[in-house]
């Protein structure tokens, strides 16, 4: 995994509540069986037409707003389990997630991936919006040793929360695996003296 | 100190603690399935590594599957290509798989539990959100990404931080009509889509302990409808009794020895949850939803709201505008085009048996389009030697073979742009039953009263 510690950059708003994850990879697109090319149906039928073309309306669509952070509304990412929502987002370019609340799967599944959720107040997430709103260029810069996420040209700052283990992998880019791989010798202990008493199928 | 159910079988788990209180959890069962798995094997095999406990790992087709001539090659390129990864890989790794043409073959959260392989007091994940279907029987249970999935499979074991906990109490006598789904699309219009995020929720309550186990897994299937990590119920006597004599339960003595260990897992009295709430069931009417997101649901009888959080108006007349329907409608008479009862919240025997019980002898509207699709082989092979497939095709219904379906639309089972389905299934976001698709949640009874008058109608007054 990509480490991850100070990203500066503008942002894409999202301004829309309990996004969930059919939205950001809709279930007909699950059919891949490796980890590539997601982002190309990011927002699949929000960002296209039936035909296959563009909606103008929609803000990946929309030239002025770019860069590797998505800010987006309340209770991002509900729904499925599906990781491939972290991967589409990935594979698009984001970074970062900024939302004021997530969705515990899909949190674990974008740290899994080096995609950091920073999770922000209603009333913080309502300023970021404002500035972007006014100037698109407008730049976001999140500080994962500081836990901090601040809007450039302005005195605003917020510190978010981070798991402390989670903080740990991504500063230096290890996964859960590795570390899940090095406890095997206890995992086999605990198996001996704790095992679920009553195993039928093992 | 007194503990929870939850408290019992976490502290249970727990092989070691990281940084940060981060726990090691041990996985007794992991389920695993077509789509949400070859990249967690690709990633085995890139490290070249085992799966670490084969024995505990069970593996079915279900999400991809076509719901017809299951006998025949997948004639989707793609689906085919997802369910002969998961053949090779179980073949490969000694996984058990019940994949198609097996006679457990089913939607997983559907076969867990009538193969006796969820049992109480485990901990069970899938790379699935709807693995919450499994507390039912008093496990953890819950969904995991696919790194996740690669993690159990390389190690059996999950980095988890301990969620906090909720009560939610359900007390007294549900009116006729009103199902075990009612009670769970009631609570999340109370609790909101994210109201549970970052909990663990124990149903009880008078009313819980009345449903079947059935009911049981209807209710904790849809926790994560309202966020929560997962949901739990109690395991009692009708537990054991649903549990004894299964495939993979335990036999003679060693059931009865699980029993008394079973037995201690209930919370104890004096145990504090983080939040608690109570509702009566003399409130809760027959539920349907308006919008597209599980929390926005409604008394059949009452009109769809206003918006109460002036911030949350766009996503609400969004929403609206999606469905097609306005605030201050009601939905009572609302003509509907295609009915769905199937997925692992509504496609066991119990369900069933009550379709057929209210469509025997009646006519589906011509203008409807009805698909039953059973949550298992099993299931399936139990409604025709009960004669129910007779009953569901003489009254019109097109009876399927079993599989997702319908719920996400992976396979042929879609619904067109602009119809309205009345479906059985746990979400109405945008585009789950095909691009443009508009779903209303409702429970199998007040889905089969759909079909027959060709509008939704109170099943409470029938
Ligand atoms: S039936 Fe629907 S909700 Fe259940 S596992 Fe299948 S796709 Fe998921």
């Amino acid at each position: 995994m990509e480490k991850f510690t100070l990203l500066q950059s503008t942002a894409v708003p999202l301004p829309i509540e309990d996004i969930d994850t059919d939205q950001i990879i809709p279930a007909r697109f699950l059919k891949a069986t490796t980890r590539e090319g997601f982002g190309d149906n990011l927002f699949r039928d929000w960002r296209y037409q039936p035909d296959g073309s563009q909606k103008a309306d929609f803000i990946l669509n929309n030239p002025i707003y770019k860069g590797a952070i998505l800010v987006a509304g309340r209770n991002f990412g509900c729904g499925s389990s599906r990781e491939h929502a972290a991967w589409a987002i990935a594979d698009y370019g984001f970074k970062a997630v900024v939302s004021s609340f997530f969705a515990d799967i899909f949190k674990g599944n974008a740290l899994n991936n080096g995609l950091l959720p920073v999770t922000v107040s209603d009333s913080f997430l309502n300023k970021i919006f404002e500035a972007i709103e006014n100037d698109s260029n407008a730049g976001l810069e999140i500080n994962l040793e500081n836990q901090s996420i601040s809007i450039s040209n302005s005195s605003e700052v917020e510190y978010f929360e981070m798991d402390p283990y989670k903080k740990i992998c991504l500063l230096n880019g290890y996964d859960d695996i590795d570390f899940l791989l090095s406890q095997k010798t206890i995992i086999s202990t605990f198996e001996e003296n704790n095992r679920y008493p009553f195993n039928p199928i093992n | 100190m007194a503990k929870t159910l939850f408290d019992k079988i976490w502290d249970n788990h727990v092989v070691n603690t990281v940084e940060g209180g981060t726990a090691v959890l041990y996985i007794d069962r992991h389920f695993i399935h077509e789509v949400t798995s070859p990249q967690a094997f690709d990633g085995l095999a890139s490290r070249n590594i085992p799966v670490f406990r084969t024995a505990q790992t069970i593996a079915t087709a279900d999400h991809n599957v076509p719901t017809v001539n299951q006998h025949l090659p997948i004639s989707e390129p793609l689906s085919k290509f997802q369910v002969d990864k998961l053949i090779e890989n179980c073949d490969k790794y000694g996984v058990s798989l019940y994949g198609l043409g097996h006679p457990y073959q089913g939607i997983v959260h559907v076969i867990g539990p009538e193969l006796g392989i969820t049992q109480p007091g485990m901990t069970i994940v899938c790379g699935d959100s709807h693995t919450s279907t499994h507390g039912a029987f008093g496990c953890i249970a819950f969904g995991i990404g696919t790194s996740q999935v690669e993690q159990v499979l390389a190690s059996q074991c999950l980095l988890q931080l301990k969620p906090k906990q909720m009560r939610i109490n359900v007390e007294g006598t549900l009116h006729q009509g009103v199902t075990a789904k009612d009670v769970i699309l009631y609570i999340i219009s109370k609790l909101t889509t994210s109201g549970g995020t970052g909990y663990f929720v124990e149903y009880a309550g008078s009313t819980i302990r009345n449903l079947s186990m059935e009911g049981r897994m209807t209710i904790c299937n849809m926790s994560i409808e309202m966020g929560a990590k997962g949901g739990l119920i109690a395991p009692d006597e009708k537990t054991f009794d649903y549990v004894n004599g299964k495939k993979y339960a335990p036999k003679d003595a060693a059931f009865d020895q699980a029993v008394s260990y079973w037995k201690t897992l209930p919370t104890d009295e004096d145990a504090s949850f983080d939040v608690e709430f109570t509702f009566q069931a003399s409130d809760i009417m027959p539920m349907v939803t308006y919008g597209t997101n599980p929390g926005m649901g409604m008394g059949i009888r009452q009109s769809i709201p206003q918006p109460l959080d002036p911030a949350n108006r766009n996503s609400f007349d969004k929403s609206l505008a999606y469905m097609g329907l306005q605030a201050g409608e009601s939905l009572l008479g609302k003509e509907i085009q295609h009915v769905f009862i199937g997925s692992c919240t509504n496609s066991r025997m119990e369900d069933l048996r009550l379709v057929a019980e209210y469509v025997k002898g009646k006519q589906k509207a011509p203008h409807v389009k009805a698909m039953i699709v059973p949550g298992s082989k099993q299931v399936e092979a139990q409604v025709i030697s009960e004669g129910l497939d007779l009953i569901f095709k003489t009254a019109g219904f097109d009876f399927r073979e079993p599989g997702c379906s319908a719920c996400l639309g992976m396979n042929e089972d879609k619904i067109p742009a602009n119809e309205y389905c009345v479906s059985t299934s746990n979400r109405n976001f945008e585009g789950r039953q095909g691009p443009g698709a508009r779903t209303i949640l409702t429970s199998p009874l007040m889905a089969a009263a759909a079909a027959i008058n060709g509008k939704i109608i109170d099943v409470s007054l029938d």
